[in-house]
Formats: C-alpha cells, sequence, structure tokens
C-alpha cells in the first residue's frame, strides 16, 4: 500500500500508545489547518447544534442560502409539539444585500416570519459575510423584539470567528438571557435541568423517565425537545446535569456564578456510564436517601433487562476492534467503556474538539497500540483505520462512506441518528447496530477481505 | 399571500460552491477546494454524501479572523501547498465562497503569486478557478462556472481532431455512464465533461484513494478547442457562462445546444445529432430502446393521461420533464424552480407553444413555502422533483417522485436514470407505477391485476 504520512503541522495532534504513559500532551484546540480536509464545521454549526431543537422558536439563518439549506431539518431532535425548528428560514442574502447591508432585510424577514408562525422567540444566527458586512443584528433584534413582544436573540456565529466551541459558546449565550426570565414557582428542591441533551431519536425522553422514576422534576432539558417557557425558569433547578462534550459546559459554568446551581458532568452512553449519571445526581441529595434507592432500583431493573440481551451480541463481537471518531471526546470514553461491555477492543479513539484533559484521560484509559487523534481527516483516519485493521467505525454521516468504501461496519453516533443510543435501552440499540453492522456478510465481498476479483 | 414574501423558507436550491464542487469532482486526479471558512466545505460535503454515498474530500483555505481582515492570500496559499503535499493532485479546482469574494480576494494573482513562490523545476499541480458567489444565483450556476473555467484553462489550440465535446449538465452518475455508451456505440470520440460517473459512484477500496478513480483526465480537456463540435443540454445557460460558448468563441467550434434529452422528442434531437456529426444511422440498440419505449407509452399511456404535477428542480431540468410530461399527456400545472435565470418561461414555450393556453403556471425563485401554498391550490395528484419536497409531499399527502438532485431519503438517487431513451423508459415505468399504487392504496377491493 502506498504510504499516507501525517500532514506537516499536524505530527502533534496524532499520537500512538506504546510503552506505558506518555507524558507530553497531544495538541488540540487550535484552528484546522488551511488546505487539510478537515471532519470539522464551523461556529455556526455548533450554535446550531445547541439551539436547532428548540421547537417553539423560530431558527433564522442570516446570511447567504447556503448555511440556511445545508441544515434544513438536518438534526434527528424531536419534539413531543410545535415543530418549528424543522423549518429552514434565511435571509438568502444577494448581492446588493452585501453591498448595502442586509439589516432591513433581517427586519422584514423577522416581522414577516414571526407574524406568520407566532413563535414563542427567535434566534438570529449571523454567518460568515454578516461578519464581513458589519450589519448591527443587535440593534435589529432589539427592535424586533420592542415591536413583536417576543424575546429576539441574536447568535453570534460568524463561522470563520473561532471554533465549533466558539459556536456553542455563542449559543448559550443567548439561552442565558432566557434563562432567570420566568417564574420559579412550584419547583420541587429534588430538581435538576438536563444540559446537552438533544433529544435525538427520543433520548431526553429516555433519560428524563429514569430521573423522574427517581423522584426528581426535571424542570428543563437544555435543549431536547425544548420549550422557551422552560428555558426561562430553567434557574429554579437544584442541580445542572451536564452531559458529554464541552457543549454546554459553558452554560453550567455561568448558571452556577450567577445562580448558585452547581453543576455535574455525566454521560449516557454504555451501562457504567448511564448508571453513574444516576448515582451522581442521587448523591446530590444525600438528605433524600430514598432517591439513591430508587437509583439502584432504576439501574437493577434496567440491568436486568438488558444484560442477557447483550450477551449474544458479546458472543459473536468478541475480539472485533473498533475506531472511534466522533466530535466531542468525553463521549469517546464512555464508547471505550460501552465497547469493552460487549467484548471489543478499540484501536483508534480520536474527536473533533477534545481538549488536553480529554486526551491525557483517554491516553489512561487506551489499550497499548491506540492511535490518539485530535481533529483528523478522511486520509489519516482511512490509514489507521486499515493499520490497525478495525472491523468497525463510529462516527457521523461524514465518516460513514469511508468506513463502507474500506469495507468496514459503521454505527452513526452523532446528531443524525434515528435511533436513539442513550440510556440503558440504547445501550441494546448501540450493541444490535454493531452487531448488525460488524457481523454483515457483505463483507465478505470487501477487498480488505480478499474480495478483490 | 397579502405582500411580497422577504425571508426564503425551505429553501429550493443550494449554494454555488456545491455545484462546482460536484464538476469539479468529474475531473481526474482533482481535488475540489472552496476558498473561504472551514464550515462551508464540511456541510457541503455532508449534504453530497448523503446523496452519493461517497467519501468527498473538499479541501478549505479555512479562513480565520486575520483573513477575514488582511485577505485570505495567506490562506489560500499554505492550503494550496498542503493540499499538494497530502492529496499529490494532478489538478486543483478552486472555488470561491461568499466570504473570499466579499472580501474581493484576487484569486487569479493569489495563485501566479503561489506559483512563483513554489514552483522551483517540480511540476506543479493545474489550478482552476471558479468564482462562485452564492449570493449570485445557485448550485447550478456554481456548476456551470466550474465546467467552464476548466475549459478556459485548459483547451488548447491546435488541429482538429475527430472529437465531440459533451456538456451534460448536472445529471446523475447512470446518465453519465449512458451518455458514455451512446458515443462508444457511435464510435465516436468524446470529451465528457464533467464525468463523476466512477468518483461519485465507484466499487469498494482495498485501500484508501486520497482521490477515487475516474473523471475526465486534464490532457483530454486540453484537446477540447480541437474538436469538431460541443454539444451541450442546456435551455437557459447563457452562452457567456457555458464552456461550449467560450470553445466557439474561442477556437470556433461549432456549438449545438440541446435541452436536456428527456423523453421522446428531445432523445430523437440528440440521436439526430450524433447521426449528423458521425453521418451514420445510429446503432440498432438504440431504435430498439426508442421502440420500447414507445410500446412502453402505448401500455401505459391511460394512466398517467391528464394527470395533474408540480414540478420543480433546476431549471434546465424543469423545462426538459415538461417536455416529456406533455408528450405523454400529463398535466403540468406549476413549474417551479429556486433558480433565476429569467429565461425559464420562455425556454417553455419554446417547447410548449401552447404552455400558457393549458394554463400551465412558471414560477422561478420560489422556495418550498412557495410551491407549498400552489400546492394547497392547485391539488396536484402528485409531485416530481428532489427529495426535498418530502415535508410538504408528506404535510399534504401528496405522493412525491423523486428525481435529479438530491435524494436523500431514498436508496440509490445516484444511480437513477433521467435522459435519452432509456432514461425516460425509467422515468415513466416510475410514474405509471406511482398512479397504480394510488389507485391500488385508494381502492377498497385492492386490484391483484391491471
Ligand atoms: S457562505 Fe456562501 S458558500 Fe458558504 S455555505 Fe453559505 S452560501 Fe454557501
Ligand atoms: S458561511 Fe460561515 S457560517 Fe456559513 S457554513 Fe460557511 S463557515 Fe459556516
Amino acid at each position: 500500500m502506498e504510504h499516507i504520512g501525517i500532514l506537516e503541522g499536524r505530527e502533534k495532534q496524532v499520537f500512538e500508545k506504546k510503552g506505558g504513559i506518555e507524558t507530553s500532551d497531544i495538541a488540540c484546540e487550535t484552528s484546522s489547518l488551511s488546505g487539510s480536509v478537515s471532519q470539522r464545521a464551523c461556529v455556526f454549526c455548533g450554535s446550531r447544534v445547541v439551539l436547532y431543537p428548540v421547537a417553539d422558536a423560530i431558527h433564522i439563518v442570516h446570511g447567504p442560502i447556503g448555511c440556511a439549506a445545508y441544515t434544513w431539518d438536518i438534526r434527528g431532535a424531536v419534539s413531543s409539539g410545535p415543530e418549528l425548528h424543522r423549518l429552514s428560514f434565511s435571509t438568502d442574502l444577494q448581492e446588493m444585500d452585501v453591498i448595502y447591508g442586509g439589516e432591513k432585510k433581517l427586519y422584514l424577514s423577522l416581522i414577516e416570519l414571526i407574524e406568520q408562525y407566532k413563535p414563542k422567540a427567535a434566534f438570529i444566527y449571523s454567518t460568515c459575510i454578516v461578519g464581513l458586512i458589519g450589519d448591527d443584528i443587535d440593534a435589529v433584534c432589539k427592535k424586533v423584539a420592542a415591536e413583536t413582544g417576543i424575546p429576539v436573540l441574536p447568535v453570534h456565529s460568524e463561522g470563520f470567528k473561532g471554533t465549533k466551541k466558539d459556536g456553542y459558546k455563542a449559543a448559550c449565550f443567548a439561552l442565558m438571557k432566557l434563562i432567570g426570565t420566568g417564574s420559579t414557582e412550584g419547583i420541587s428542591k429534588q430538581s435538576i435541568n438536563i444540559l446537552g441533551e438533544f433529544n435525538l431519536a427520543g433520548e431526553a425522553w429516555i433519560i428524563r423517565k429514569y430521573y423522574e422514576r427517581m423522584g426528581i422534576e426535571v424542570v428543563s432539558t437544555l435543549t431536547g425537545d425544548g420549550r422557551i417557557d422552560a428555558v426561562k425558569r430553567a434557574h429554579g433547578a437544584s442541580l445542572n446535569v451536564v452531559q458529554c462534550s464541552g457543549s454546554m459546559t459553558s452554560l453550567a459554568k455561568d448558571m452556577e456564578e450567577k445562580y448558585g446551581i452547581p453543576y455535574i458532568r455525566v454521560s449516557y452512553f454504555g451501562i457504567e456510564d448511564m448508571s453513574k449519571s444516576l448515582y451522581d445526581v442521587a448523591l446530590h441529595f444525600p438528605e433524600h436517601p430514598e432517591i439513591m434507592e430508587a437509583a439502584k432500583q432504576v439501574v437493577s431493573e434496567e440491568v436486568k433487562k438488558l444484560y442477557p440481551e447483550l450477551q449474544k451480541f458479546k458472543k459473536a463481537l468478541t475480539g472485533k476492534k473498533a475506531a472511534i471518531y466522533v466530535g466531542g471526546a468525553f463521549k469517546t470514553f464512555s464508547l471505550i467503556k460501552a465497547l469493552r461491555s460487549i467484548g471489543m477492543s478499540v484501536v483508534l479513539a480520536g474527536s473533533q474538539t477534545g481538549n488536553k484533559d480529554d486526551y491525557r484521560r483517554l491516553k489512561e484509559m487506551c489499550d497499548e497500540g491506540t492511535v490518539i487523534v485530535d481533529d483528523s481527516n478522511p486520509v489519516e483516519l482511512s490509514k489507521f483505520i486499515l493499520e490497525k485493521e478495525a472491523d468497525l467505525l463510529i462516527g457521523g454521516v461524514k465518516e460513514r462512506p469511508i468506513a463502507f468504501k474500506l469495507g468496514i461496519g459503521f454505527c452513526d453516533h452523532n446528531h443524525e441518528r434515528k435511533i436513539p443510543l442513550a440510556g440503558f435501552v440504547g445501550m441494546y440499540n448501540f450493541a444490535l447496530e454493531v452487531y448488525q453492522s460488524v457481523m454483515s456478510p457483505v463483507w465478505q465481498f470487501a477487498p480488505r477481505k480478499g474480495g478483490n476479483r | 399571500m397579502k405582500h411580497a414574501k422577504t425571508a426564503t423558507q425551505n429553501a429550493c436550491k443550494l449554494c454555488n460552491p456545491l455545484g462546482a464542487c460536484l464538476a469539479f469532482r468529474g475531473i481526474e486526479n482533482c481535488v475540489p477546494f472552496l476558498h473561504g471558512s472551514q464550515g462551508c466545505a464540511t456541510y457541503i460535503r455532508r449534504y453530497l454524501i448523503s446523496h452519493y454515498k461517497e467519501p468527498i474530500d473538499i479541501a478549505s483555505s479555512n479562513f480565520h479572523e486575520e483573513s477575514a481582515v488582511f485577505g485570505g492570500s495567506h490562506n489560500l496559499q499554505v492550503g494550496l501547498k498542503n493540499v499538494t503535499a497530502q492529496y499529490k493532485p494532478e489538478v486543483i479546482g478552486i472555488a470561491t465562497t461568499c466570504l473570499s469574494e466579499t472580501i474581493g480576494d484576487d484569486v487569479p494573482m493569489i495563485l501566479r503569486e503561489y506559483t512563483k513562490t513554489y514552483r522551483n523545476g517540480s511540476p506543479m499541480p493545474i489550478m482552476i478557478h471558479a468564482s462562485t458567489p452564492s449570493y449570485q444565483g445557485s448550485h447550478i450556476d456554481g456548476f456551470h462556472a466550474a465546467v467552464r473555467a476548466t475549459v478556459e484553462t485548459l483547451a488548447e489550440k491546435g488541429e482538429r481532431q475527430n472529437l465531440v465535446n459533451m456538456f451534460p449538465n448536472m445529471v446523475s452518475p447512470a446518465d453519465l455512464r449512458y451518455l458514455k455508451e451512446i458515443f462508444t456505440d457511435f464510435r465516436l470520440p468524446c470529451m465528457l465533461l464533467p464525468d463523476y460517473s466512477q468518483t461519485m459512484d465507484g466499487g469498494p477500496w482495498g485501500e484508501y484513494h486520497r482521490i477515487p478513480p475516474g473523471g475526465t483526465p486534464a490532457s483530454a480537456i486540453a484537446n477540447a478547442g480541437k474538436a469538431t463540435a460541443s454539444i451541450e443540454f442546456t435551455s437557459t445557460l447563457a452562452d457567456s457562462k457555458s464552456a461550449a460558448g467560450y470553445l466557439e468563441g474561442a477556437f470556433g467550434v461549432p456549438r449545438h445546444k440541446l435541452s436536456l434529452p428527456i423523453g421522446i422528442k428531445e432523445s430523437d434531437k440528440f440521436f439526430d445529432l450524433l447521426e449528423t456529426l458521425t453521418e451514420q444511422p445510429r446503432p440498432e440498440k438504440y431504435e430498439d430502446e426508442r421502440r420500447r419505449l414507445v410500446d412502453a407509452y402505448a401500455d401505459g399511456h391511460k394512466y398517467v393521461f391528464e394527470k395533474k404535477v408540480i414540478l420543480y428542480g433546476e431549471e434546465d431540468l424543469v423545462v426538459a420533464m415538461t417536455a416529456f410530461l406533455r408528450e405523454i399527456g400529463m398535466t403540468p400545472l406549476l413549474c417551479a424552480s429556486g433558480g433565476k435565470s429569467g429565461q425559464l418561461k420562455q425556454r417553455l414555450i419554446e417547447l410548449i407553444p401552447d404552455l400558457e393556453e393549458q394554463g400551465i403556471k412558471v414560477r422561478e425563485g420560489v422556495d418550498f413555502m412557495d410551491i407549498e401554498d400552489e400546492a394547497k391550490v392547485l391539488k396536484p395528484d402528485f409531485l416530481i422533483g428532489n427529495s426535498k419536497g418530502y415535508t410538504m409531499s408528506r404535510k399534504n399527502n401528496i405522493p412525491l417522485l423523486r428525481i435529479g438532485f438530491p435524494i436523500h431519503d431514498r436508496f440509490g438517487g445516484q444511480r437513477a436514470h433521467h435522459i435519452g431513451y432509456r432514461g425516460t423508459q425509467e422515468l415513466f415505468d416510475r410514474i405509471v407505477n406511482t398512479v397504480i399504487e394510488q389507485r391500488q392504496n385508494a381502492s377498497s377491493i385492492g386490484y391483484t391485476y391491471m
């Protein structure tokens, strides 16, 4: 096979675990190299991820058409009621707007859409070009808010002004403006907000039920199946439970500072981490031992159902190797554990946006020989997948064709998944999906398996 | 609607660089490169992947704040250097984005500078630059801009050759394969551009290909100026924007402009032209295809007669499809496009002289909310267009027949035929079956025979 090298300037973002734990840190949290085919998106994408599931608000992308067209109904974030988030609104800037400014078009668009859809709020995303032509979207938002009486929130997400993480922050900033504006009356002391859970394929509902079975009140889910009114009263909760990646930690921090609400980080993937996320919440209410009792009850009931089911998959999958490349590093930890519980090892672990601590922890967790990458690209991913003889790739839509081309199984663990992978039932779905992909007989025809004629 | 709408709701178009990237993928050993921010490239890759189900690498110069302030020259140069090192391409297809266009980067100048700095003896990839700001036009404009820029960059002067340039427009990989088959059967050498029949619909790989195999070689494109004729499938493309137009002006290559050959009449025109160019009759195989199609029209005519349809998509596709639907007796109620060439109606009238008498509505520059508003009033039997009409199809309970790009919610969009007798046959079969299925679903007894 032809030799594939690592792109110059990226060497420090790739690491292979050999002979114990190395001390030097992996380089990360940098912007992508020009000319590399990064799997990352942009600031706007980060904001869109976080705010998208708010279903009773309209989301207007201020810019030329592409940014809105490519994100129309793109995620599997489901709503139990209104579905305004599934529509795509754009100011669709034309040449004249670029020359003379798009403020007027934005204003008219807002007025017209608010009148037509009667949303509870509006989010206005500024894209790259708006950052250049210098529209004062804050002023427009203020004006429209005053005229329509609903919150109209600017989200400064110009694609080039940072990375996806900055987009998360911009979104959290907009949410922070809503939080604290609603009444907290009647909220129980044993209450939480679920942060960083976007209700993909209904996952937030699954998680919410577990907490409710423990006697916990869920004040607000940010932002899965999100409603503006629920966001407004989120400051009434006693604890913020933040899932995974960095997407919403900044909001949790801000809420801690402003409202004194502590937060914990959890993950809902895999038996181990899912159980821990219930216990950790229970631990927060020590004066209510019944909550811990209930948590144990939930875990034992669920695991009793799940465990025997998993054995069948484990039997088939033991010894198979997986490569993981997902958005946030936190999810990688859970996936490594989840894969181990079905007999699989991990030969490549990477993320688009991990930080130094994440990678340090990854290094500790991983087996000898595992490759760890930050902000990788298709060439590199393929190189390691083949070299390490992976049987499975876990990633998002952009990684899927790489896996299938090379003739290996694939599991979509990104924002577009259609099957819930969180919670105990999600672990079952995950194992099933991995099993169905890895064990498929179609790979016998793959060149990798000698299927070339 | 009381007043003119301002915001675009559920757009019926995509942005220019997407079309450009697709076209560049039809050149052998070429990497598409977007000069702008990372997000655009990633979104476009993701979008193309959902239709073609192939790995699609698109590099980006990855703008930052400084690039926005001081210009993107540095990023572009570093980007080109990195892409060259990583992909070893023969060609780099550079498309600008809204961002670099607004800043006003002088890309040709940057490219010259780059070439001067890095040449030092070793061969450089050929760099093709297409200007594709999305605040002008839509994805189809980007597609044509890339094809034209490619020809402008590569075509050379020389002695006439027995060669025809074929500019097929944004058709499916299956359509491209069919075209190549036709030219082979006519024994007519052909320079097909772009040709992503393999790069966007290829086989499995034993090793990773930085650039997938397939595509038209740059050396073949160089001959475009020596060809005896160019054929282009388009109805609305201005001469000043077309590759065939350029070749005619610069090298005197006669240009034959046909609408996309969908339906018998338009396909006939294409085959007639090939007969003229080769001075030989079409191979018997195509007579057979045509005969089978005529036979199928007869077998299926009652199902489709006066069925009412709303049609949407790129303007050229809409024009060709309308002509086809009219020749099988169907009634397009609305011909709609997100594109805005200003020529849609005129081109339609040329093919369907009784367009206005028939009450066929034509609308350019629409979005899916406009189409949905029309659908509520017009109440068509079904919709014909790309997958993006699914939302309105589901909401209003009107079946959708999927053609063109993108097909995101069905399997095999890249393998769907649209053009020639073969493509028309496939479309006709699907239309008839859609009607039959509708009848079956509506029937209280559920027919088992037709
Ligand atoms: S900025 Fe322009 S090029 Fe980029 S996605 Fe938006 S419309 Fe397309
Ligand atoms: S224009 Fe900017 S905001 Fe829009 S997709 Fe491209 S990088 Fe992202």
